[in-house]
């Protein structure tokens, strides 16, 4: 019964897809929100998500891959930043306000302009896990693979800058190689996942598991592992749940990865709020 | 004094561990970037010294004196604005033998990391770019929690240590990056007594192997009771040299101003001096 329960999707080819969609994108998104959560980054993470808007539309405007107008923009958008912030002439969350409403503003105007604007919009917004296709497949699968390996690469280097920045240029690692490589690894990853939870839902998937599993660990990698296992569970579930709920995607995933979250919140051993009051 | 050839900068011998040449910063790190020509925004200002190998140096001086300001030119994490700094004859943007252990507000005690982490950090340099620590740098973590009398707590999150300990796996982590020269911004601040005898313990152990020490401190006392050398600052050097020589009362007028009661006593100038709390 329960195995009928959970084979019976499988036999359609958009369900199986959706599923690999989301467990490549449970694994890449914690991982990077691991770093997100550490170094308090939200709100970038967040304006990156928007940032890509005006991408999208260009790239879909001439035709190109819709991934690849993401990437250009979310590298440029995460290099920009980078830059800002570093000149400090202003506050970096105004500056990222600024940045963020300004490019969305514009990639909401483009769409407009071409017709077809709700549909699109609410793709992209809380994207479309159904729709995924056999392309988007073997573009999320590169890019995951790129982050993955430049994470294991740079494992300790990405510690040290998380921890102590200051570490990091008294031995000499390049601190600003490092830091604007983390920059990009979060475009990257926003870009794979926004075919699976969209704009307006991405800083959940980046921000929830891990934070989540940072209730449940004392170790950077324990707390991946965890993070990644959260976002696993959250995509797959979450895709049963669109299917047998007939809910959106999205939100479905999100709502999963929230619950878990709520879980670990109420009942983590030691931390959760149960035995705090005990 | 060794000649260092594992990657960083080789040091020239007859230079002097750090070496200030008229330095000069606009404005304290952190602050805007509007740097003014005004001579009043300067954190520091016209400051010249140097520190043979081996010595131990309290910075002393009141808030906002630049200490801090004068610790991170040191590490090179900073840049001034004039003049020049000089580690073992170059500038510091080369070396890996400057460790700087922060004050303890700057740290994230939530973050996921044990103590042992925290020390193996202090190899990245060493092990380099896209390579896991070998077994040799493991037993350097090992040897340099022992140093510091921390084994047992190798396996704690930081979070659940206490501020002393967690002083001594951050010096810890400055023995494990083999730290010719270590710069400690207000590492006694909160502690208790014997946590603070613990730290010049460790100190003094360090002596042996010619590792030169620069702390900033509010504590005079225990400056002159544990130094070779004091500097009193406030955004210049006001007095520097041996204790005796450096904490008199026109010394300490001229750097705190009327924000220091000295109790002077004729034969040992030092051993009463305490500085007034001042909102800190």
């Amino acid at each position: 019964m329960a195995i009928e329960w959970l084979l019976q999707p499988l036999q359609y080819a958009f369900i199986v897809r959706a599923l690999l969609a989301a467990v490549m994108v449970g694994i890449v998104c914690p991982v990077i929100g691991v770093y997100i959560v550490l170094r308090g980054m939200a709100f970038l993470g967040d304006a990156l998500a928007h940032i890509i808007l005006p991408g999208v539309v260009v790239a879909y405007l001439l035709g190109w891959p819709l991934a690849l107008g993401a990437l250009i923009m979310g590298t440029v958008a995460a290099v920009g930043i980078g830059a800002l912030t570093e000149r400090r002439v202003l506050k970096e969350d105004t500056a990222i306000g600024v940045i963020l409403a300004g490019l969305f503003a514009l990639g909401v105007a483009m769409l407009s302009a071409t017709g077809n604007y709700a549909v699109d919009l609410t793709h992209f917004l809380f994207g479309n896990l159904l729709g995924v296709t056999l392309t988007d497949l073997r573009i999320t699968f590169l890019l995951a693979t790129f982050v993955l390996l430049t994470i294991v690469l740079f494992f300790k280097e990405f510690m040290v800058i998380s921890f102590d920045p200051m570490l990091a240029i008294t031995l000499r690692l390049p601190e600003r190689f490092l830091r604007y490589l983390l920059l990009i690894l979060i475009a990257v990853t926003i870009v794979i996942s926004l075919q699976v939870v969209g704009v307006a839902l991405m800083l959940a998937m980046l921000v929830t598991p891990a934070a989540a599993a940072s209730l449940l660990t004392r170790r950077l990698h324990s707390m991946m592992v965890w993070a990644v296992g959260i976002g696993i569970f959250s995509g797959v579930t979450g895709v049963y749940l669109s299917f047998y709920l007939d809910i959106a995607s999205g939100p479905a995933v999100v709502l999963v990865a929230t619950a878990v979250f709520i879980l670990t919140f109420l009942f983590a051993p030691h931390r959760g709020m149960v035995w705090q009051r005990a | 004094m060794t000649q260092r050839s594992i990657r960083g900068i080789s040091h020239q011998p007859a230079s002097p561990c750090l070496q200030f040449v008229d330095v000069s910063v606009a404005y304290a790190g952190g602050s805007h970037g509007r740097t003014t020509r005004n001579g009043r925004d300067l954190a520091l200002q016209h400051i010249s010294f140097q520190v043979e190998s081996g010595q131990r140096v309290a910075i002393v001086g009141p808030n906002g004196a630049g200490k801090s300001t004068l610790l991170h030119l040191a590490a090179g994490t900073i840049q001034p604005t004039s003049g020049q700094v000089q580690i073992f004859g170059t500038g510091p943007g080369k070396h890996i033998c400057i460790a700087y252990v922060p004050q303890r507000s700057q740290i994230d005690w939530s973050f996921p990391v044990t103590a042992a982490d925290v020390v193996m950090m202090g190899r990245a340099g060493q092990i380099g770019l896209l390579r896991r620590p070998s077994r040799q740098d493991k037993q350097v973590v090992e040897e340099s929690l022992a140093r510091v009398n921390a084994l047992p707590l190798a396996h704690k999150q930081i979070g659940e240590l206490s501020g002393g300990q967690q002083q001594r796996i951050f010096i810890a982590r400055a023995l494990a990056q083999k730290a010719e020269l270590l710069l400690l911004d207000e590492p006694l601040t909160g502690l208790d007594m014997p946590s603070q005898e613990t730290i010049f313990a460790i100190m003094e152990s360090l002596r042996p192997d010619g590792v030169t020490v620069l702390m900033a401190t509010h504590d005079l006392t225990l400056a002159a009771e544990h130094f070779d050398q004091i500097m009193l600052l406030n955004r210049e050097v006001v007095a520097f040299g041996q204790p005796t020589a450096v904490l008199t009362p026109e010394n300490l007028l001229h750097a705190y101003g009327g924000r220091m009661s000295v109790f002077m006593q004729t034969v040992a100038p030092t051993a009463a001096l305490q500085e007034q709390p001042h909102g800190h």
